[in-house]
């Protein structure tokens, strides 16, 4: 528990010494001889240079002067700098390397213009002004007890005025309307969106879709994809132009590697791809981003976000990080002009997990 | 109220002196409506106690109003809309690429308006100071001890404006709609779906249908640049009125008592240093904007839910929450009824505010711990508060776990380190670190308490060494003067909290619940002999000093 | 206990201090830095194979194995073509001085004709990728905005979006891309160097590669503009945030101090 005794007078001693005049500081109070750590009070104030040589304060109000004009200068630089500087020069300065010769000028006239302000205050204030420190008392926040109970009786004057205690029919249908009232708010949140309903099940792929190569937008075929390369896809009919693109590719977007066959770990990952090609979806399974930083040797997969580590020799397995399944697989063919496609959409919701998503 | 009003700026009344001058009439005018001079004379010359401390929250508030300031301009030229449109401005490596109207306005802000570029570096710096000052700002009213009574509600104030800071610094990221914010946005996306039974509907309210759509930069705006800052506003008016009400804490010292505040007046001296103080903020964030880039859009690339960089990360403020995502262990669970909890976005998403409220909610605590009714003005040093102290540098060694994990890819970079490696240190730092740092910092309190009591009771160490007559040397200690043994004691100290006795005087046995028989425990833990060392005596020193000559 | 404390005063524990320190500090470092071998891929094709054949004997045999076929910690360089060894030795990655988890940047040890000598030898062992031309990677040549949008799409995933490098797993690494050659850069997307996925033309045909290498001229040189000035490592918000927490902050104490600092008083006298 606390220390009561040489606690409990603080914040009501309100008689304390009369040390708070500043003109009487750095007398202090005279310390009972029994108390050896007894507050001296403040000890006196002592001047500064600026206080005692009218040069020295010449010099500073001199300082201060050149700050406040610096200022000046450099809001003229300023404005000389948007006018005469065109927005597209580059210029070299060392450290900074090759930047804007706009911004550089109008950042530094700017801020040295602001800067040189401040410093001139500050410059000022500690010189030139007093400074000599001055003592405000506290008083106790509690209000005292006579008002408190002021308070109080009027407050129960007016509950009885209203009648409120004794209406219980009026209380309590005034809480019913007050609580309902905000639901109309709630409700009128329903259009922000659709309900999801299957949404986030499919994607653009469906049995037959020729697999788009992203670099060049056209079909692949299985001798594009050697061994050891990555190759970003989608599915056709998917135009960067169409106002639904991003949401499609979003779900959609797939990567291609190709294992040699006897690497491949999972047999069923092994027989949904094609001759050691296997196509997974590159969107992460944990929050979404593209999980293709590809390492054609140890056949990881990893996620820059969260570093999930996927092996795609294995069925995309998680080996690292915060993932919860298996990036989906996409079982794919050849048609019969020789080109890539996909059997079907994904067995399983593409992206990030979600509740429903079982 | 204020005891310094005496001096030129009261002016006598004016109206027996013929015609007042022109300022004088402007304030008789405001005063008959305003009453301004009342208001002026509790605060013309309200004290403020000097310390560069106390200054770290007016490194926030400045921040704040750049921020507000530098954003205005960014509105007039930004366009907050997904529709996708073909770039051709004058940055040549993006020309024809196609991107939302957000990000194109952004290049152009960068590109076409001049002067634009350092607005938005100054909006960007401003906004990583401010919650760096904001942080700085909460860890010297924690370490000082500055949040108890009367002071509690506006640290809970300071807190509510550090979360909404946190949430307008991910909202202002994500507008550029650069590579890097759709990213976060993706992130923001896969937490609400992962949030049990109303995830999916969540994600269809939050972004008018499937992610990324063309809505979520148009609300992410609005919540931008109204409502988040508006209340942020009313928020920061009320933190500087409660401030100025209850009058700002000093650190104890000759004259400077709990029924008083020592410094200088807030005219003129206050208004030339802190109005000074603004200029100088602005001042040099404008210069590190004319510096050093801070977010280069144009070399992003627009975002595209297809591609992604490396070093993904956000702003440093939430830096901490990614760390937390990136230690987690990737469980997922598939419940009876094929429902999926995916745990490796809800334990994070669960640590994350506990986190915070650990700290938000500690002066509680120690209240409950202290039951302590009176107010404190006096800022305490964080030894003599050897449990707190331990406490706070535990959280922040906890909090720098997750932050350096939220870059454990460009620290792993840098350093030539696997990155598997620092995951796993982080994880086992997370639970350790925090433990042995409490443990370590609670050990150098006491030192240092010990330290002060030696130096009140022996004098300060001089470096003067002495041969003694019998050949012995001694060093020369000289005692402190009577300032400095006052400031070293000024400190309070408790006593730990006892159980009542088993039975009153009648035999009736006392009952005592559970949870104050853990208080007593914890205040033990507090102020007991292991939490504290009590601070020397008069009569100890007294003991001391009269034996003097023989040290 | 109570000996160390009497002799940690002594004149010699600040040494033995900082000799433990190190200790730990390098053991550490022996423990977490990150091991493994690195694997890499060469070959050849054309005219001075003979000569190549005797500088690969003396250089490259001991791991890549007689004839190239494979052989203690190297693998078989048959069919992996000129373009490869120009890579990998060009830019001084083979031959390797020290296993880790994958071979770094050095100087070279061979000159350019040795090189070429030795990619003829290597490409005559099996068919595989040859030495571009200069003008399928002149950066003047290429898109550098399509380029930037496939840079994206392939490279920023591993690289940073302007090729700064990033980490990969248990201690691999893309490299930063600044300054590095064009020709190497155009060679690495064709023969997929180490665990680096290779872009053959099926995938990403001549003109892409040039584009990208357009995109990096113009965004990731010494020369490239940076209009914002210092770039911070170009790494994004964690180079910005230690800034801000450094620098940003440090000078805004550094004036509070200042303002707060009892003003210099007159000399007593």
């Amino acid at each position: 528990m606390s220390n009561p005794d040489d606690n409990d007078s603080r914040n009501t001693d309100n008689n304390v010494s009369d040390e708070h005049l500043p003109s009487e500081q750095g007398h202090g109070e005279v310390a009972p001889a029994d108390d050896p750590f007894a507050d001296p009070g403040l000890p006196p104030h002592e001047h500064r240079r600026q206080d005692i040589d009218e040069r020295a304060a010449k010099r500073s109000e001199r300082t201060v002067a050149l700050l406040f004009t610096v200022s000046m200068l450099a809001t003229i630089g300023f404005i000389a700098s948007y006018v005469a500087i065109p927005i597209d020069k580059i210029v070299y300065i060392w450290p900074f390397g090759h930047i804007s010769g706009l911004n550089f000028a109008l950042g530094l006239t700017l801020g040295l213009a602001l800067f040189c302000i401040g410093a001139g205050a500050v410059h000022w204030a500690r010189t030139l002004m007093s400074d000599e420190e001055m003592v405000d008392e506290r008083h106790p926040i509690q209000a005292a007890p006579e008002v408190k109970a002021q308070v109080l009786a009027d407050f129960a004057a007016g509950t009885k005025e209203s009648q409120f205690g004794r209406r219980k029919l009026v209380r309590t249908t005034l809480f019913g309307a007050l609580a309902l009232v905000p639901l109309s708010g709630v409700v009128l949140l329903r259009d922000l969106g659709p309900l999801p309903g299957d949404k986030l099940r499919h994607s653009k792929w469906k049995a037959g879709s020729l697999i788009i190569n992203e670099n060049t937008m056209q079909p692949l075929r299985p001798e594009d994809i050697t061994v050891g390369s990555l190759t970003q896809a989608m599915p056709e009919g998917l135009d960067p132009h169409d106002h639904d693109f991003l949401v499609e590719i979003a779900k959609a977007a797939v990567m291609l590697v190709r294992l040699e066959p006897k690497d491949i770990k999972d047999p069923k990952s092994a027989e949904w791809g094609h001759e050691g090609i296997l196509c997974f979806s590159k969107i992460c399974t944990h929050i979404g981003c593209p999980a293709t930083l590809y390492e054609q040797q140890t056949h990881h997969a990893l996620c820059p976000c969260h570093q999930s580590t996927f092996d795609l020799a294995d069925g995309a397995r998680v080996l690292f990080g915060p993932a919860g399944h298996p990036l989906p697989q996409l079982r794919i063919t050849v048609n019969d002009d020789g080109y890539l496609e996909a059997l079907g959409d994904f067995e399983e919701p593409p992206g990030p997990s979600f509740w429903e998503r079982g | 109220m204020s005891t310094a009003t005496k001096t030129a700026e009261a002016p006598e009344a004016s109206s027996s002196r013929g015609k007042a001058p022109a300022g004088e009439r402007i304030a008789d005018w405001a005063d008959g409506r305003l009453g301004i001079y009342s208001l002026a004379k509790a605060n013309l010359r309200k004290i403020f106690p000097d310390h560069w401390s106390f200054l770290l929250g007016e490194v926030c508030l400045y921040a704040f109003i750049i921020l507000i300031a530098t954003g205005v301009y960014l509105t007039l030229f930004f366009v907050p809309s997904m529709a996708e449109v073909e770039y051709h401005g004058s940055y040549g490596p993006m020309n024809g690429v196609l991107m939302s109207e957000a990000y194109a306005s952004t290049l152009d802000i960068s590109f076409e308006v001049r002067g634009g570029l350092l607005v938005r570096q100054i909006h960007h710096w401003a906004a990583l100071i401010f919650v760096v000052g904001i942080f700085m700002h909460m860890m010297r009213v924690f370490f000082t001890g500055a949040f108890r009574k009367p002071r509690e509600i506006n640290w809970v104030f300071g807190f509510l404006l550090f979360v909404l800071a946190l949430v307008t610094g991910l909202t202002g990221y994500s507008l550029p709609d650069d590579l890097l914010s759709g990213v976060g946005i993706r992130f923001m996306e896969g937490a609400i779906l992962s949030v049990p039974i109303v995830g999916t509907y969540l994600q269809m309210f939050v972004f008018g249908g499937e992610f990324p759509g063309t809505d979520i930069i148009p609300r992410f705006f609005i919540a931008h640049v109204l409502l988040l800052p508006g209340i942020m506003a009313a928020l920061v008016v009320a933190h500087l009125i409660l401030i100025v009400y209850h009058k700002h804490t000093h650190y104890a010292g000759p004259g400077r008592k709990n029924t008083n505040v020592v410094g200088y007046p807030l005219f003129p001296v206050y208004m030339a240093k802190a109005g000074g103080f603004f200029f100088l903020v602005f001042g040099v964030i404008t210069i590190i904007a004319a510096t050093t880039t801070i977010n280069g859009v144009w070399v992003l690339g627009p975002y595209r839910p297809d591609q992604i960089t490396s070093n993904a990360q956000p702003d440093w403020y939430l830096g901490f929450s990614e760390g937390l995502v990136r230690m987690m262990p990737g469980w997922e669970w598939v419940i009876p009824g094929g429902y999926t909890l995916n745990f490796g976005l809800l334990v994070p998403l669960a640590v994350f505010p506990t986190m915070l409220m650990v700290i938000a909610l500690y002066p509680f605590f120690e209240n409950w711990v202290t039951k302590d009714r009176r107010e404190h003005h006096i800022a305490e040093r964080p030894r003599n508060a050897p449990t707190r102290t331990a406490f706070g540098v535990a959280w922040i060694s906890w909090y720098l776990v997750a932050l350096v994990a939220g870059g454990n890819d460009v620290i792993a970079l840098k350093f030539d380190l696997s990155i598997n490696t620092i995951t796993w240190i982080c994880r086992v730092s997370f639970f350790v670190l925090p433990v042995l740092v409490f443990w370590a910092t609670r050990r150098v309190c006491l030192g240092l308490q010990r330290r002060d009591k030696e130096k009140v009771l022996h004098g300060r160490e001089s470096g003067v060494i002495k041969k003694l007559p019998h050949g012995e040397f001694i060093e020369v200690h000289e005692p402190l003067s009577r300032e400095q043994l006052h400031t070293l004691t000024a400190h309070d100290q408790y006593r730990p909290a006892e159980l009542p006795p088993a039975t009153d005087e009648n035999g009736v046995r006392n009952k005592v619940g559970l949870i104050e028989k853990l208080r007593v425990k914890v205040s033990r833990g507090y102020f007991g002999e292991s939490g504290q060392i009590a601070k020397p005596t008069a009569e100890e020193y007294r003991e001391i000093t009269e034996g003097h000559g023989h040290h | 206990m109570k000996k160390l404390s009497a002799r940690r005063r002594h004149p010699l524990a600040a040494l033995v201090v900082l000799i433990f320190a190190l200790a730990v500090t390098g053991g550490l470092y022996a423990v977490l830095a990150p091991s493994g071998e690195a694997k890499a891929e060469d070959s050849a094709q054309s005219l001075a194979i003979e000569e190549g054949k005797k500088l690969y004997d003396v250089g490259c045999s001991s791991c890549h194995g007689a004839g190239g076929q494979g052989g203690t910690g190297g693998p078989s360089l048959v069919g992996v073509g000129a373009a490869s060894v120009d890579f990998q030795v060009g830019t001084g990655r083979m031959p390797m001085a020290q296993p880790g988890p994958q071979a770094v940047v050095k100087p070279t040890v061979y000159d350019q004709a040795e090189i070429d000598q030795l990619a003829a030898y290597i490409a005559s062992l099996g068919p595989g990728p040859a030495v571009p031309e200069a003008e399928a990677y002149d950066p003047a040549g290429g898109d550098p905005a399509r380029g930037g949008e496939l840079f994206r799409t392939n490279c920023s995933q591993c690289h940073n979006y302007t090729g700064q490098g990033g980490a990969l797993t248990h201690g691999k690494f893309a490299p930063n891309l600044a300054d590095v050659n064009p020709r190497h850069i155009y060679e690495a997307m064709l023969t997929g160097p180490q665990n680096m996925p290779s872009f053959p033309d099926g995938v990403l045909p001549e003109d892409a590669k040039r584009d990208i290498i357009a995109w990096l001229d113009a965004t990731n040189t010494s020369e490239s503009p940076n209009p914002g000035g210092l770039s911070l490592g170009g790494y994004g918000p964690v180079g910005e945030g230690f800034f801000a927490w450094t620098i940003g902050i440090g000078l805004l104490i550094a004036v509070a101090v200042w303002i707060a600092a009892r003003s210099a008083k007159a000399k007593k006298s």
